[in-house]
């Protein structure tokens, strides 16, 4: 496949190269798809043992001052001013009538916070942050860092052998970390700032490394036998499976947060105290119920059903498949979409239209995989 | 004798019936094949119109009949082991046999090795 000439390339782009990548065009970058073994195998590699992904095409912003967690929280729906040192949240940057602008994960790292946005919608957020933003902060995009994910049972032992110290005394051990706890390590004096978190339903890590040390990083964590490289592909199924949902698929600017299943990311206190942007129609959805739901859904056999598919109760459409795809730990096709709420019950029979045929499939508790984080 | 056509599917003709499927570059594009959405036998295909789909974990793929005729039987091994395409895809991943309804339909297809100087020029 010829890629466009203005895609990015990602600061590992030869090393994916020189590992049999793939590579797809991505949010505007060339992304390795899969390695020579495949999207399934890597899959099952990642549920097995721990595989290494390169997410530098998301966005690294670092946004600093007095106020910035006050601020933040003009723009979404989560409690930033009790966010603790060391912590970090998934949230949601919301459009004025409550739609869903990007989700992120933001950290409070001590005398700032920081935060990881989608590729896809990194610059689109930058202006509205940048249009919005309070006097006296700053808002930095940090594209001199790479982000690796390292994920899967064995991803703690690999940390742990890969030598990283704490960059101040006293500070926990890097495999030591928590689920959603961060820190600032030092790795053959590069610095690291290290979350445990991910995208794949496995334990794992997350790692933000200056581009300049990202090869060396990255090989050092590949030289372990439990690690190997895993492309998109299996990303997207890894996430599908772990009942994650995708910005651009799952999520929209046509969505808000408690159809989309969301409602974890609204904080206790700003569920009590509003003042996000849309909070009546949030709230609304909140107390009364929203009018449609995400849902997943399991399909009898191994026939995929993708993104667009109508779904149907009996002969009435009552909604649409927003991901979809085979997943192999599942071993079989899984699917999310958004259905009416009458239809949105666990074990509720519906019918997903592919090609021309109604496919048989049962709405189903996320995630489709049991989730191993480490508490 | 064995042919191939431009949208990667092979025929292997044997008297008045022929075997069809996807070529190994076809599968090697396509990833790990999940699923094959094969015809129903009795079902008469029109050359280059759709006759089966293919579905990896990446995207699901048309596949053309090489030339038209009746499905005679579909490659049964294909439902419970749909990988036997990336293993197998021009011998035991064949997808359907088909009665040909026309055997000059053939002309115009390509043989082994405008196939695969085809493929060094994409």
């Amino acid at each position: 496949m010829a890629l466009d000439a203005d895609l990015k390339a990602l600061p590992l782009d030869a090393l994916h190269r020189s590992l049999g990548a793939r590579m797809v065009p991505f949010a505007g970058h060339a992304m390795p798809l899969h390695y020579s073994e495949g999207v399934i195998a890597e899959h099952l590699w990642t549920r097995a043992h721990a595989g290494l992904f390169d997410v530098s095409h998301m966005g690294q912003l670092q946004l600093s001052g007095e106020g910035a967690a006050h601020w933040l929280e003009t723009l979404c729906p989560g409690d930033f001013t009790g966010l603790r040192p060391g912590r970090m949240r998934y949230s949601l940057l919301l459009a004025e009538d409550g739609g869903i602008l990007d989700d992120l994960m933001v950290t409070n790292a001590g005398d700032r916070l920081d935060l990881v946005v989608n590729g896809a919608t990194r610059e689109a957020d930058l202006a509205h942050m940048a249009a919005r933003l309070a006097p006296g902060l700053a808002l930095v995009h940090r594209d001199d860092l790479a982000l690796l994910a390292l994920q899967g049972p064995d991803a703690a032992a690999v940390i742990a052998r890969l030598g990283a110290v704490p960059a101040a005394p006293g500070g926990v051990a890097v495999d030591a970390l928590k689920f959603l706890q961060a820190g600032s390590f030092v790795w053959r004096g590069v610095p690291l700032a290290v979350s445990r978190s991910g995208y794949t339903g496995e334990d794992g890590f997350e790692i933000s490394v200056p581009v300049a040390a990202a090869e060396a990083l990255a090989g050092a964590l590949l030289a372990d036998p439990a690690v190997r490289p895993i492309g998109l592909g299996a990303r997207d199924s890894l996430r599908l499976e772990a009942g994650l949902p995708l910005y651009g698929h799952d999520l929209s600017p046509a969505t808000e947060p408690v159809e989309a299943g969301l409602a974890f990311a609204i904080s206790k206190r700003r569920k009590m105290e509003g003042g996000f942007p849309g909070a009546a129609r949030i709230l609304k959805a909140l107390f009364e119920g929203p009018a449609r739901k995400r849902v997943g859904l399991r399909l009898e056999g191994r026939q995929p059903a993708r993104e667009g598919a109508a779904i149907h109760a009996g002969d009435a459409e009552v909604g649409v498949v927003t991901s979809g795809g085979f997943g192999p730990s599942v071993g079989g096709a899984i699917a999310m979409g958004y259905v009416a709420a009458s239809c949105a019950a666990d074990g509720t029979a519906l019918a997903i239209e592919v090609r021309g045929r109604r496919l048989p499939a049962t709405v189903v508790p996320l995630p489709f995989w049991q989730k191993s984080y480490a508490r | 004798m064995r042919y191939y056509t431009p949208q990667d599917e092979w025929i292997e003709v044997d008297g008045a019936t022929a075997t069809v499927g996807i070529t190994d570059y076809a599968q090697g594009q396509l990833g790990d094949i999940v699923f094959v959405d094969l015809p129903e036998p009795g079902r008469t295909v029109e050359k280059g119109k759709e006759a089966a789909v293919v579905e990896s974990v990446k995207t699901a793929a048309d596949v053309y009949a090489p030339v038209s005729g009746t499905v005679t039987e579909v490659n049964a091994a294909l439902a419970d082991n749909p990988a036997l395409v990336n293993e197998s895809a021009e011998g035991e991943g064949w997808f359907f046999r088909l009665r040909l309804a026309d055997p000059a339909e053939l002309e115009g297809l390509m043989d082994q090795a405008a196939y695969q100087a085809s493929l060094a020029a994409r």
